[in-house]
């Protein structure tokens, strides 16, 4: 089995512990990784924000990156859901703005072949016991786009729930947004801070050492808040759970 | 109309006011709940779901032809109807009306069309009090409030306000409440039981707007919990109901969809205690004159975006506001409309257009998590109009403003992000360059700043940066596994 990894803007600059977690975890499952040096930014940001004219180039460019690659996969749910729900959105309305099929058919090309990560792990390996250690206390905040654009429901619960020595506690309103938001947490600072300071005191009260996530940008803003605050609470990568043994720990 | 500010001003307030935030936690958190059990109690929903949207977006296909067959059938029945293009147009029908019946009182039921067009303010302004009789409402006018929920407008408030307002104010618009009021739901719902009483034993002249409106039949609905609603639709001489013209629904069958959807979804109920039925006028029986005003009021000017227009398939149920966690925090003044919460966020710009500093900023009072959509009883894809929305104000693109295409530009204020996302997008299309751009701030990772200057700003006012690693995952990939391919 081979899969391309999309590691994403924000995993590769500011979360590259994330990217060699997914790296280690899949080939210890026996999958070989490429890694597309061509990839970017999926453009999410930009199309988010109403500038949807600079997400096509970044479309074009994750496209052909990818081309030829039976298996995407990659460690956001967000980024996911932009190249499999908006990308095919995008280049249905460039063609009926008459700039050409050519964005059309790249977006659909490439939307059935990816994957979010826990999505890879479970439906297309077939595996949920991945062979991690980690000995510690954890709660799960399911990001929005993982589980209602692309309906993970209970493959990361499930992945988590099979590695050895994690004691998994529920984490009360689960289901509510963070408030990260993408440019939300820049244009409206104050209800982005409120609710994620919400999420964040519920996470403390379960008592677990790790708030785990799929989603490195939620995490960052819930993780500066708690930092904020001196809270002892630590975020932590769903992959970087799953790729950590009892010979190595988790990726430093 | 006043000039609200723009969202994340007002919901700046908002968030600062810990009575309103504990108010509008409680009662969205008990009322999503009870929404929830209610609705897992139908095994069909997801089909009543489709079935309803299927109904809205064919009768919205072919409006022209159900408003004519709906004015043929109401003025068969005996009722008057008129057109009104806009806000003015329908106050100064809704207005002629009532002075021609010789009376200066009218008494209200609850409707979201009315709060649209000011009535109430254009009937004071004739010399025309407008009692409202939803409790709710009444709440909201007896304390000179705006409403802050579609289903619920004084959701913002708590017995203990209700009680002072009930205390200072009922004795100025009629009868006055008991001595000594408590803040009992019972004891206050008994004042207003008393108060309004009086005013629908003496109201000659009625005004409502409706659910639903029955194309074949002529029929409007209205749903409520109270009665006072029928009071107001039964008692007087003259009805006069407003109602936008995307209410119409093509047969009396397919009510049997919202009759289940809509009280499940608003109220938690199976259904709700009354739903009212008129058609035209019957003699010796309710009101001897009645009066539909289809109000357009931006109606056919979104129903020309394809993408926009589902927002006109809403029932203002209000299970969109109870699953948000934005209207939580921000409550719903911060809209700025009397449609507030996610639907409010995608309907005002698209009644009212992009131009106010509110309605520009309405698209963006979102984070896209998509519970308003999961929720919605007739899968309006919000977040999907939002984006569609967002792009409309900042890079421009082509409206329809009063039955004409325009090609509007960018809103105001967007420049500078605008030249960020470009900038941002040109680095990113260029991994070469992106790539230096990383190492250079691995570099610079000792420097972290605990706040940030500019936009940035807004994040580290509240919240740290996160470390900057010392290699980027490319660098690591190429240190281990050489050029990546």
């Amino acid at each position: 089995m081979r899969a391309a990894l999309f590691v994403t803007c924000v995993n590769d600059a500011l979360y590259p512990r994330t990217g060699v977690a997914v790296v280690r975890l899949l080939e210890r499952l026996g999958v070989t990784v490429d890694f597309p040096a061509a990839q970017s930014c999926c453009g999410q940001p930009q199309y988010n924000t109403g500038h949807r004219y600079e997400t096509e180039p970044l479309l074009r460019r994750t496209a052909r990156a990818f081309a030829g690659h039976a298996h995407v996969v990659t460690p956001s749910g967000s980024c996911a859901a932009m190249l499999r729900e908006h990308y095919p959105r995008i280049g249905r309305k460039a063609a009926e703005e008459g700039r050409g099929g050519e964005l059309a058919d790249l977006a659909a090309e490439l939307a059935p072949r990816v994957y979010e990560l826990t999505e890879f792990l479970v439906d297309v390996l077939g595996v949920t016991d991945v062979g991690a250690y980690f000995p510690h206390t954890v709660t799960y905040h399911p990001s929005c786009h993982g589980l209602r654009a692309l309906g993970l429901g209970e493959r990361p619960r499930r992945l988590l729930a099979a590695v050895r020595g994690l004691d998994l506690v529920e984490l009360p309103g689960a289901e509510e947004c963070c408030g990260f938001g993408g440019t939300f947490a820049l244009k409206n600072p104050d209800v982005s801070a409120a609710m994620g300071t919400d999420k964040a005191d519920r996470a403390a009260a379960t008592g677990a050492e790790v708030l785990c996530g799929a989603d490195n940008s939620c995490l960052a803003h819930l993780d500066g808040l708690l930092r904020r605050t001196g809270s002892p609470l630590r975020t932590l990568h769903l992959a970087e759970i799953l790729a950590a043994t009892e010979d190595e720990g988790p990726p430093r | 109309m006043p000039a609200f500010p723009p969202f994340p001003e007002a919901a700046r307030q908002a968030v600062g006011d810990g009575v309103l935030r504990a108010n509008l936690r409680h009662a969205t958190h008990t009322i999503r709940d009870k929404r929830a059990r209610a609705v897992a109690e139908l095994a069909d929903w997801d089909r009543l779901r489709a079935a309803g949207k299927a109904v809205k977006d064919h009768t919205l296909r072919h409006l022209d032809h159900y408003l004519v067959q709906l004015e043929e059938a109401v003025t068969a029945a005996g009722g008057t109807v008129h057109w009104a293009v806009d806000a003015d147009e329908a106050n100064r029908i809704v207005t002629a009306l009532v002075l021609a019946t010789g009376e200066r009182e009218v008494v209200k039921v609850k409707s979201m069309a009315t709060q649209e067009i000011g009535l109430n303010e254009a009937l004071a302004a004739a010399g025309i009090a407008a009692y409202e009789t939803d409790l709710a409402e009444l709440i909201v006018q007896l304390g000179h409030d705006r409403p802050s929920h579609i289903l619920v407008p004084a959701i913002h408030r708590n017995r203990a306000e209700i009680r002072d307002i009930f205390r200072t104010e009922m004795g100025r618009w009629g009868r006055p409440a008991p001595e000594g009021l408590g803040d009992d739901p019972r004891e206050l719902a008994e004042a207003a039981r008393l108060h309004l009483r009086e005013k629908f034993l003496r109201a000659k002249v009625a005004v409502s707007g409706a659910n639903f409106m029955v194309a074949e039949t002529g029929t409007l609905v209205v749903f409520e919990s109270e009665g006072n609603g029928r009071m107001c639709l039964t008692l007087p001489e003259t009805l006069i109901s407003v109602v936008g013209i995307e209410k119409v629904v093509p047969t009396f069958r397919d009510l049997e969809v919202f009759l289940q959807t809509l009280p499940r979804s608003s109220t938690a109920e199976r259904m709700n205690p009354y739903t009212t039925l008129w058609t035209g006028t019957t003699e010796g029986d309710g009101p001897a004159a009645f009066h539909l005003v289809l109000l357009d009021n931006g109606r056919t000017d979104t129903l020309a975006d394809a993408t926009g227009r589902q927002a006109l398939r809403c029932i203002r149920c209000s299970a969109c506001l109870n699953v948000c966690p934005v209207y939580e925090r921000a409550g719903g003044h911060a809209y700025g409309s009397v449609h507030p919460g996610p639907i409010g966020a995608i309907l005002s710009p698209q009644l009212r257009g992009t131009a106010s500093a509110i309605d520009a900023s309405l698209p963006y009072a979102s984070t896209l998590c998509g519970a308003c959509y999961e929720v919605c009883p007739v899968a309006i894809d919000i977040p999907e109009v939002l984006v569609h929305l967002r792009e409309r104000i900042a890079q421009g693109g082509p409206v329809t403003r009063n039955g004409v295409r325009v090609r509007i530009r960018p809103a105001r204020g967007h420049t500078a992000e605008r030249a960020a996302m470009r900038a941002a997008r040109l680095l990113l299309d260029h991994p070469g360059a992106l790539s230096t751009a990383t190492r250079l701030l691995a570099r610079a990772r000792r420097l972290r700043p605990r706040r940030l200057p500019g936009p940035g700003r807004a994040w580290t006012d509240t919240r740290e940066l996160p470390e900057l690693p010392a290699e980027s995952f490319r660098a690591w990939w190429t240190r281990e596994r050489g050029t990546p391919r």
